[in-house]
């Protein structure tokens, strides 16, 4: 079987430093893997190459087969099918909550404002916050725009989902209610790659894990391996930092 | 010094024949809120244009940006005027530069192109930096969503762009009012030219200025009120700004 995400001998420089060497990964369909490392290490690069919002010089990445890297790709369509979870949400703050979740439907997959509020709504209860439609985004919680983030992403039936460190801008008391969603996803089968350093979510839901460190996958192994028996040193300390807190 | 003021001067009939001063001032301040409307619509679009230009991942775009806003900030408005004015027809084939110079009412036409794109180039730097200022992860999010880029700026970009640029929209608004008037050396009579000609034929100076001076106070209280409304009606609720950017991304 093919997979949802192949990512072969990726390389990327922002001018002449190299963010990214020679990275390969395959994601199957509903699999969920955790990427972590220290910071600078370019995981949040490695994803936005997945949907073609940064460019790169060398190597080839396929989502469904669609070639990400080559000019003829109609990048706004395969990101459309793409899924992103930001750190700080990046909900539209001038729309309400049914705005965003209906906007990018009817603008994005000309869905009809009918077809449109339904699925805002359904996914609006999905995440436990109908109540909230018709609030503006400033007037949520850090763990309630999250949880609308996720659902606008959802909103648009990705194929897939990518998530940067969805929770590491949130109040400890928030993380929870966050990470439920995603537990939530996951179970219920969607291909997730989800950059972050919540151990107990990886543990839990990750099928692998991928640790990063300079710009290089240092180690991709299935989640309970990663944790009892890590392949480098290099994920060794990263994992004894990480775990002491 | 013994001036002799008459205040009741705004009675009696100009040169025309037909109006009194005051009617004539308020011809003038027709004229100044028609050409300064006209040449702020004119600058904010094309401000809106070039200032989106200017923050496209182009660099061509970026180029082409930067040169009109030099072009159009750095030479003198009265020097434009009279670019526009004087010297286009005579650069247009000998037609249509004649056309032009006989059009009734040219000196309005050519006093909101002047101005307007003139004006223009300081609202793109508004609109350029009033779009920098937006977390780069609002671009990313319209992206990430399949948004094409022209979208992403029609429907997330410019309309959070416009609502933080309100206040400083509104004063390039008074500075367009306010530049209008130098569309009386290319002939048009709006407000100043007005009261300058009422000072001529009746020698009334301070009683003319003054009245031009009280008349701008009052577009511009009134602009400002307008404004304010526009910016209540605007507000966005429970939103304070966008947290300041993490490190690191
Ligand atoms: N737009 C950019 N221009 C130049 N260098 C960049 C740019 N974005 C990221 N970098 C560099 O690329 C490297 C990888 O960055 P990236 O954001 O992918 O790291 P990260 O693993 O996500 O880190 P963090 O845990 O802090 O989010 C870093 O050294 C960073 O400084
Ligand atoms: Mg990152």
């Amino acid at each position: 079987m093919s997979a949802m995400i192949d990512i072969a001998g990726l390389s990327k420089w922002y001018g002449a430093t190299q963010v990214l060497k020679d990275c390969s990964a395959a994601i199957a369909t509903a699999e969920v893997v955790v990427v972590c490392g220290p910071s600078g290490s370019g995981k949040s690069t490695l994803l936005k190459c997945v949907n073609g919002l940064e460019p790169f010089q060398q190597g080839r990445i396929s989502v469904d087969g669609v070639s990400v890297g080559d000019p003829k790709t109609n990048l706004p369509r395969l990101r459309a099918r793409i899924g992103m979870v930001f750190q700080h949400f990046e909900l539209f703050p001038h729309l309400s909550v049914r705005r965003n979740l209906t906007l990018p439907q009817i603008k994005v997959l000309r869905r009809s404002a009918d077809e449109a509020n339904a699925k805002a709504l359904r996914l609006l209860e999905r995440v436990g916050l109908s109540a909230y439609a018709d609030k503006f985004p400033g007037e949520l919680s850090g763990g309630q725009q999250q949880r609308v983030a996720i659902a606008r992403s959802l909103a648009m039936d990705p194929i897939a989902m990518l998530f940067d460190e969805p929770t590491s801008a949130l109040d400890p008391e928030m993380i929870q209610e966050v990470l439920d969603v995603m537990v939530g996803l996951a179970r219920d089968g969607m291909t997730m790659i989800v950059v972050t350093h919540e151990m107990g979510f990886a543990r839990k839901v990750a099928h692998r894990v991928v640790f990063m460190d300079k710009g290089e996958i240092v180690e991709n192994a299935p989640t309970a391996d990663f944790f009892e028996n890590p392949g480098s040193e290099r994920a060794r300390l990263f994992l004894s930092k990480i775990l002491q807190h | 010094m013994n001036y002799h003021w008459n205040w009741s001067i705004f009675w009696e009939l100009s040169p025309d024949g037909t109006h009194t001063y005051f009617a004539t001032l308020m011809l003038g301040t027709a004229w100044t809120l028609i050409t300064s409307a006209c040449a702020f619509t004119i600058a904010l679009v094309f401000g809106s244009i070039v200032g989106v230009l200017r923050t496209t991942p182009y660099s061509w775009a970026m180029r082409l940006g930067s040169l009109y806003v030099d072009v159009f900030r750095n030479v003198p408005l009265l020097v434009q005027m009279f670019l526009w004015y004087f010297v286009l027809p005579e650069l247009l084939p000998q037609a249509l530069g004649d056309w032009l110079k006989q059009l009734s009412d040219a000196s309005f036409y050519t006093a909101v192109v002047a101005l307007g794109l003139y004006m223009s180039a300081r609202i793109a730097e508004q609109i350029r930096a009033g779009i920098l200022s937006l977390p780069r992860g609002q671009r990313l999010a319209s992206l990430a969503l399949g948004m094409t880029l022209p979208q992403a700026y029609a429907y997330v970009l410019l309309p959070m762009t416009y609502r933080i640029l309100l206040p400083p929209l509104t004063s390039e608004l008074l500075n367009t009012i306010k530049n209008s008037a130098v569309a009386l050396t290319i002939g048009l009579m709006e407000l100043t030219a007005r009261a300058r000609a009422m000072q001529e034929f009746s020698f009334q100076v301070f009683e003319a200025f003054t009245a031009a001076t009280i008349i701008y106070i009052v577009i511009n209280m009134l602009v400002t009120f307008a404004m304010r409304m526009v910016e209540r009606r605007l507000t966005i609720p429970g939103y304070l700004g966008f947290k300041a950017p993490a490190v690191g991304h």
